[in-house]
């Protein structure tokens, strides 16, 4: 049994790993991550929705009709947004600026509802917990690791700190648009050289 | 008038809702393969944007401002594009079935579009009037299916190519939709 949560933990820092593994919930990615710190805020918002809402749904899972499971399961995992929400504007205002409307658009990140029909609804809640968390950090990780690759080369920063001498002439293509796209595309295909040994 | 065309031209091409405000790319990567599975999924998102953002406004307006309940905005625009969403799903699988099997399993996905919801925000954090929510609703949903067919096209010739094995797939359409956004990012300084 002990093995098994294990598994469903760590299956979500590598094998399933969001959003190179599983190409989901791409918009907070790539919108989020100019920099370490936003990028590891949304992670941790999300992971704090999905670990609640995976507990929530698989306690459900027996009472909710599977014809209307999909409207349940987004109401549930609104309520848990709008709760990140409030608590992020009462405690963490500067990032809940930053973040703007990709805070309430938790609600429609494929991972969440993702986890919740593909995972939740069909397991015991120790394993939905583990299951939420698993993804939620290797979420979190993935923000944290583009966030640092966007940061460093648009900014010469990272976590605000300069990294580079005063010389430096930041690539300001990263922290826009185009350089998000281009940086996670190049990031999975890394991926993909590393994972096929 | 003016106002409104430079409204319209700022949410089609300048803040493109795709590739400049990076919302709904999960569609966007799954239904660009063919491009006839991306009209489809354009015309769906037109037609659910621009009724998403219309009632959204509504409801936000008469009945979350007015009854001072602004904090349960999310619950409520999820909950009604949810029930649009449903709908469009009826209608079309009664009326146009061909096109019902065609966009799969990514018609009940524009409920968690972040584009759809994405633009009902937007028109609320911008405080937009009635008619100014409608144009934007509609320019922001023309400007998703433009970029979504351009991209379609391109994805269809790289079918051809050959690209090397770890930037496959999903890879090199992202590599590829950071120079199509490039290409966007011109008609900054535009408006």
């Amino acid at each position: 049994m002990a093995k098994t949560l294990v598994q469903e933990f760590t299956k979500g820092l590598w094998e399933e790993i969001p959003p190179f593994r599983l190409v989901l919930g791409l918009c907070p990615t790539l919108a989020v991550t100019k920099s370490v710190e936003n990028g590891i805020g949304m992670g941790v918002a999300t992971t704090f929705v999905l670990v609640f809402s995976n507990i929530l749904i698989s306690a459900l899972r027996k009472l909710i009709p599977s014809k209307v499971r999909i409207a349940a399961y987004i109401v549930i995992i609104a309520a848990f947004v709008t709760v990140v929400e409030l608590l992020m504007q009462a405690f963490t205002y500067p990032l809940f600026l930053k973040l703007g409307i990709f805070i309430p658009l938790i609600v429609v990140n494929c991972i969440v509802l993702g986890r919740a029909e593909a995972f939740a609804s069909k397991n015991g809640i120790l394993p939905s917990t583990a299951d939420g968390l698993g993804i939620g950090i290797g979420f979190t990780l993935a923000l944290g690791a583009l966030g640092a690759v966007r940061e460093v080369l648009g900014a010469g920063t990272f976590l605000g700190h300069a990294v580079f001498g005063p010389s430096f002439e930041p690539f300001t293509f990263m922290v826009k648009a185009p350089g998000a796209f281009m940086c996670l595309g190049l990031m999975l295909c890394l991926m993909n050289l590393v994972g096929k040994k | 008038m003016g106002d409104y065309i430079v409204l319209a031209i700022s949410c089609i091409l300048v803040n493109n809702i795709l590739l400049a405000q990076y919302l709904g790319n999960c569609p966007f990567l799954g239904t660009s393969k063919k491009m006839e599975t991306a009209v489809g999924m354009a015309m769906a998102v037109v037609f659910v944007l621009v009724m998403a953002g219309v009632i959204t406004w509504i409801v936000n307006t008469y009945i979350l401002q007015k009854y001072d309940l602004v904090f349960l905005q999310t619950i409520a625009f999820i909950l009604v594009i949810a029930a649009l969403v449903q709908f469009v799903e009826m209608f079309l699988k009664k009326s146009i079935p061909a096109l019902y099997s065609g966009l799969g399993i990514f018609l009940p996905l524009i409920t968690t579009n972040c584009a759809v919801m994405g633009v009902c925000l937007i028109n609320m954090k911008e405080e937009y009037n009635f008619l100014q929510a409608l144009v934007a609703s509609f320019s922001y949903a023309v400007g998703y299916g433009l970029a979504l067919v351009l991209f379609a096209g391109i994805r269809e010739r790289i079918l051809l190519a050959r690209v090397p094995t770890p930037l496959q797939d999903t890879s090199i359409a992202l590599v590829t939709a950071g120079i199509l956004s490039l290409t966007f990012f011109a008609f900054k300084g535009m408006v």
